[in-house]
C-alpha cells in the first residue's frame, strides 16, 4: 500500500499536476511560508542583529517596551534579537540532526536490503530495538558521553533518529524490490547497488519525504531540549533551548524571558508539521486523482429514444428484470450510457465487452452494489414488481437476487467458517433454524457436486479450491430460489477445466430451477456457449444484440462483434490455416 | 569451435554434437520454501528448445511453468538437476550480474503489465538500462531506442513519456523492446497476453510472429491458454503439477493428445469444436 502511494505521488509530482497540488494544499503552502522566513531570519538576523543581541548594556531586565519590544535580559541585552540570531544555530543544528538520520538511516535499511539474509536478521532485530528504545534517552546517553556541546547534541538527536528512518527504508523498499521491475533490472544485469540507487529508493520516496519533514520537526524540539536541560549548546553560544535556559531561573521576576524563544520554538514546529502534513497530504493518493491513461471523453448523451431495440413489448410484463435507459455516471464521466436490456424467466443474458466497456458497473447498478461516486438513473429498473431505483426492502433483495462475484476467495470472510457465511441469507432473511438452514445449504451444495458437502461447512474458505469455492458460492447463492442470478465474471479467476466444471454446473442448475441468469464476462467464447441473450458493449452502451447460438456459429452483423470473435486465438488459427 | 578452446583440447562430444540446443533442462528439481512449507514444484522436468523455435509451454495455475521459466533466468535454483544454455551450464547467480563469457542472453517478459515497468522512469531510460545496464544514458542509445520502439510498432515520441501513460497492450510492447535491446538469444515470455483483452492480446500475437519472422527469435512461450499457444508455438510441453504430461510437435499435440489431461485441457476451451456445456464428466 505504501508503496502505491510513492507510485501515485511521484505521478502527481510530474508534470503541471505538480502546481495544482501545491495550490490544493494550503497547510503545504503556510507550513513552507513559515520555513522559509525562518530560513531568511536565520541568514540575516545575525548579520544585523549581532550587536544588539550580544552586546552587554545598563539596561538589564527592562520589561517589553518601545526599545525593546519583548524586554532584555539580566546583561541588558534585548531578548528579541538574541531569540532571531539564534534561529540560524538551531535550524542549522535541526537540519544537520535530520540529515544525519536520513542519509544513515537510508544507507542501513537499503544495506539491510542488499545484505546476505543472515546479517539482514540481525541488522532488523537491532532496527527494531532500537526504534522501541525512546530517543531522547538516547540522546540523552550520548550527549551525556560525548560531554555537552552544539556537535554532541546533534550527534546525539541525529542517532537517535536513524532506526525510524532504517526502518521505514527498509520495509517500503521491500514492498518495491519484488516488483517484476526490479526483478527485470536484475536479470538485465544491472549491478545490485544501482538497482537500488535506481528503480528501489526513487520509488520509496515519498512516504521517506513526509517522515524528512516531520523528523526535522522533532529534532527541533528534541536538540531545544538538550540544551534547555544543559546537555546541549553550552554559552557563549546559544540557540532557543539555550535561552530557555537561560531564562529558567528568573521566571516568576521576569516572565517576558521566556517568551521570545518559546514563540519561535512554536512558530517553527508549526511550520514543519504543517509542511510534513501537506506533503503527506499530496502523496494520498485520494488526493491525487489523476487518470493513468487518457480517459475518453464522456459521451454527449442522446436522446432516450436513440436506442431501439426491437422489444416486443408484450413479454415486458413477465419480465424477471427490466432494464430502460440505465445511465451511470462518475464525476462527470458516464461509465454506462443509456443501456436498455430485458431478462425473461429462465432465461440466460450476457453482457460481453473488453475491460472498461460498463459491464461489471450495469451489473453492480442492478444489484445495487454501486462504489462510492458512482450515481445510476434509469428510467425503469426493476426486478419483478420491486423497483431497484429506490431503496428496495433488504430482505426481498437478498433473497430475490442472487450473486457471484469474480474472485472466489475474496468473496469469504477468510476468518469464518463455511457454514455461518453459506447459510447467512436463510437465516437472517428467512428466518430459518440453523439446522433448517444447514440441511438447505448441504442439499445445495450435493447438487451443484461439491465434494463432501457436510464437511465443507466446518472448513474455512482457504481449505477449499477456487473450484470448489465458486460452486459453494453459487450453490448459496441459489438457496434461496432467486428470481435472478447476477454473475460477475465468475470463472475467470478459475484454470480452463475448472471453469467449464463449473459453467456446466451453473447451466444444468439454471436449466433445472428455471433461474433468470445475467452473466457477464469479457470472454466472448464463454458467453457464447452459455447465453441465449448477449447484448455486446463498448464505452458504456449496447453496440450489438445477438443471441448465443449466433456466437458460436461464429456469425456476427456488427463489425465490433466479428473483432471480437476474430481476436480469439483458436478462431485466428482456424482463419489463418484455412 | 571456440576461439577460447585450448589448442589441443578437442573433446569428442564437440564434433559428435556441432550445436546443443539452445535451452537443456534435464531431470529439474526445484523445490520452493523451506523446512514443512517446502514444496516441490518441479518434479523432473526436461525440456529442450532449438535454436529459432518457439516452444509453448502449457499448465495451469500451479503446475510450475512461472517456476521453470525462473530457473531458466537462475531466480530459483534447482534443487538437483541440470540446465543448460548453449551447452554451458547456467552459473550459480544465473543471469544476474556479468554474464559469462558464450553464454546465451536470456530476457525475461513477465506477465504483469502493471509492474513489469518502474513508473518513475521513461520508456526511453527503461530502455537505455536494458541497452547499457551499468549507465543506462539516454543520450548516446537515442537512436537504438527509437529503433526498438519501431519494432515494436510504438512511435518514437512514447521514449519520453511515462508508463502510467500507456495501456495495458502498450506497456506489453515496452517491455517486449527492453527486452530485444540486449538482443536475446532466448526470449522467454510469461503469460505476456494474460491480463490483456481479447483483441490486444491478439495484437501482441501478431507483433511476436512478426518480431520471430524478422529476427529469428527463439522462444520459450508460457501460457494457460492452449489456443493461445497452438497459435505461437512449434513445438508444446504441458505439464501438471510440476510434471511434464505431454510434449511434442504443436500441430500432432493438438490433433492427436495422447495424456487424459492434455484432452482435458483442449475440450475445456469454449472456443474450441469438442467444447460443450451440456454434459460432460463431474
Amino acid at each position: 500500500m505504501a508503496v502505491d502511494t510513492a507510485l501515485l505521488a511521484e505521478a502527481a509530482l510530474r508534470g503541471p499536476a505538480q502546481r495544482r497540488a501545491w495550490r490544493r494544499s494550503p497547510s503545504l503552502l503556510a507550513g513552507g511560508a513559515v520555513l522559509l522566513l525562518l530560513v531568511v531570519v536565520g541568514v540575516v538576523a545575525p548579520l544585523v542583529l549581532s550587536g544588539r543581541a550580544e552586546t552587554l548594556t545598563g539596561d538589564a531586565n527592562l520589561a517589553p517596551g518601545a526599545g525593546n519590544w519583548l524586554g532584555t535580559d539580566p546583561f541588558g541585552r534585548d531578548i528579541l534579537a538574541r531569540a532571531l540570531v539564534a534561529t540560524r544555530l538551531t535550524l542549522l543544528m535541526a537540519a544537520g540532526a535530520t540529515a544525519l538520520s536520513f542519509v544513515a538511516g537510508v544507507a542501513l535499511g537499503a544495506g539491510a536490503l542488499l545484505a546476505p539474509p543472515r546479517v539482514r536478521q540481525v541488522l532488523l532485530r537491532v532496527f527494531d530495538a532500537a526504534v522501541a528504545f525512546p530517543s531522547l534517552v538516547l540522546a540523552l546517553v550520548v550527549a551525556a558521553v560525548l560531554g555537552a556541546g552544539a556537535g554532541s547534541a546533534v550527534v546525539a538527536i541525529g542517532l537517535a533518529g536513524i532506526p525510524g528512518f532504517a526502518r521505514l527504508t527498509y520495509n517500503l523498499a521491500q514492498g518495491v524490490a519484488t516488483r517484476d521491475f526490479v526483478t527485470t533490472a536484475h536479470l538485465l544485469g544491472v549491478p545490485g547497488p544501482r538497482v537500488l540507487t535506481r528503480h528501489v529508493l526513487p520509488n520509496v520516496s515519498g512516504p521517506l519525504l513526509v517522515l524528512l519533514t516531520s523528523s526535522f520537526a522533532l529534532s527541533l524540539l528534541e536538540i531545544s531540549s538538550l540544551s534547555f536541560v544543559g546537555l546541549g549548546v553550552q554559552s557563549p553560544q546559544y540557540d532557543w533551548g539555550r535561552l530557555l535556559n537561560e531564562a529558567l531561573p528568573s521566571i516568576y521576576t521576569a516572565p517576558w524571558l521566556v517568551l521570545a524563544p518559546s514563540l519561535m520554538l512554536v512558530l517553527a514546529g508549526a511550520g514543519a508539521m504543517l509542511a510534513g502534513d501537506g506533503v503527506a497530504r499530496l502523496v494520498d493518493p485520494r488526493q491525487v486523482h489523476g487518470a493513468p491513461a487518457a480517459a475518453p471523453a464522456p459521451a454527449a448523451r442522446r436522446p432516450p429514444d436513440a436506442v431501439v431495440l426491437g422489444e416486443d413489448d408484450d413479454a415486458a410484463d413477465d419480465a424477471v428484470l427490466v432494464v430502460d435507459g440505465l445511465v451511470v455516471e462518475a464525476g462527470g464521466r458516464r461509465l454506462v450510457d443509456d443501456v436498455s436490456f430485458r431478462v425473461r424467466p429462465g432465461e440466460v443474458v450476457g453482457l460481453v465487452g473488453e475491460s472498461g466497456s460498463g459491464k461489471s458497473t450495469i451489473a453492480m447498478a442492478v444489484a445495487g452494489l454501486l462504489a462510492d461516486g458512482l450515481v445510476a438513473d434509469a428510467r425503469t429498473l426493476r426486478l419483478r414488481d420491486l423497483d431497484l431505483l429506490g431503496r428496495p426492502p433488504a430482505r426481498r433483495l437478498a433473497t430475490e437476487l442472487g450473486i457471484v462475484f469474480q474472485d472466489p476467495s475474496a468473496t469469504f470472510n477468510p476468518a469464518l467458517r463455511l457454514g455461518s457465511q453459506l447459510t447467512e441469507v436463510l437465516r437472517v432473511h428467512l428466518r430459518r433454524p440453523r439446522a433448517v438452514a444447514r440441511d438447505a445449504v448441504v442439499a445445495a451444495l450435493t447438487e451443484i457436486k461439491v465434494t463432501e458437502p457436510r464437511r465443507r461447512l466446518h472448513q474455512h474458505p482457504h481449505e477449499l479450491s477456487g473450484g470448489m469455492l465458486q460452486r459453494a458460492s453459487i450453490a448459496a447463492a441459489l438457496t434461496t430460489g432467486p428470481a435472478l442470478l447476477v454473475a460477475d465474471e465468475p470463472t475467470t479467476a478459475l484454470d480452463v477445466t475448472v471453469q467449464a466444471e463449473v459453467l456446466r454446473q451453473l447451466r444444468r442448475l439454471q436449466r433445472e430451477h428455471g433461474t433468470a441468469v445475467l452473466f457477464i464476462s469479457h470472454d466472448i467464447g464463454v458467453v457464447g456457449a452459455l447465453c441465449d441473450t448477449v447484448l455486446v458493449l463498448r464505452d458504456g452502451r449496447v453496440i450489438d444484440r445477438t443471441t448465443g447460438a449466433a456466437l458460436r456459429a461464429g456469425e456476427a452483423n456488427h463489425p465490433w462483434t466479428a473483432a471480437l470473435l476474430a481476436a480469439r486465438p483458436g478462431t485466428r488459427q482456424d482463419r489463418a490455416t484455412a | 569451435m571456440s576461439p577460447f578452446t585450448p589448442a589441443g583440447a578437442t573433446s569428442p562430444e564437440a564434433t559428435e554434437v556441432p550445436t546443443p540446443p539452445l535451452v537443456h533442462v534435464e531431470d529439474l528439481v526445484v523445490v520452493l520454501g523451506h523446512g514443512r512449507s517446502a514444496r516441490t514444484v518441479l518434479d523432473h522436468v526436461d525440456l529442450t528448445v532449438e535454436r529459432g523455435g518457439v516452444h509453448g509451454l502449457v499448465g495451469e495455475s500451479g503446475s510450475g511453468k512461472s517456476t521453470l521459466a525462473k530457473a531458466l533466468v537462475g531466480v530459483h535454483r534447482p534443487a538437483s538437476g541440470r540446465i543448460s544454455l548453449g551447452g554451458i551450464p547456467l552459473p550459480r547467480r544465473g543471469m544476474r550480474g556479468r554474464r559469462a563469457a558464450g553464454l546465451p542472453r536470456v530476457q525475461l517478459v513477465p506477465q504483469d503489465p502493471w509492474s513489469s515497468l518502474d513508473p518513475r522512469r521513461t520508456v526511453a531510460e527503461t530502455i537505455a538500462e536494458a541497452v547499457d545496464p551499468v549507465r543506462a544514458r539516454v543520450a548516446p542509445a537515442r537512436a537504438r531506442i527509437s529503433a526498438l520502439l519501431e519494432q515494436v510498432r510504438l512511435d518514437a515520441d512514447a521514449a519520453d513519456r511515462y508508463p502510467h501513460q500507456f495501456s495495458g497492450g502498450q506497456r506489453q510492447r515496452i517491455a517486449v523492446a527492453r527486452a530485444l535491446a540486449g538482443d536475446p538469444d532466448l526470449l522467454v515470455a510469461d503469460e505476456i497476453t494474460s491480463a490483456l483483452d481479447l483483441t490486444t492480446q491478439a495484437e501482441i500475437l501478431d507483433l511476436l510472429a512478426d518480431l520471430r519472422a524478422r529476427l529469428g527469435l527463439t522462444m520459450l512461450f508460457i501460457s494457460h491458454d492452449l489456443a493461445v499457444v497452438r497459435e505461437i508455438s512449434d513445438e508444446v510441453t504441458v505439464l501438471l503439477h510440476g510434471r511434464v504430461v505431454e510434449r511434442g510437435p504443436t500441430e500432432s499435440v493438438f490433433a492427436r493428445p495422447s495424456d487424459g489431461y492434455t484432452r482435458r485441457l483442449l475440450a475445456a476451451d469454449p472456443g474450441s469444436p469438442g467444447f460443450s456445456l451440456e454434459a460432460g464428466p463431474v
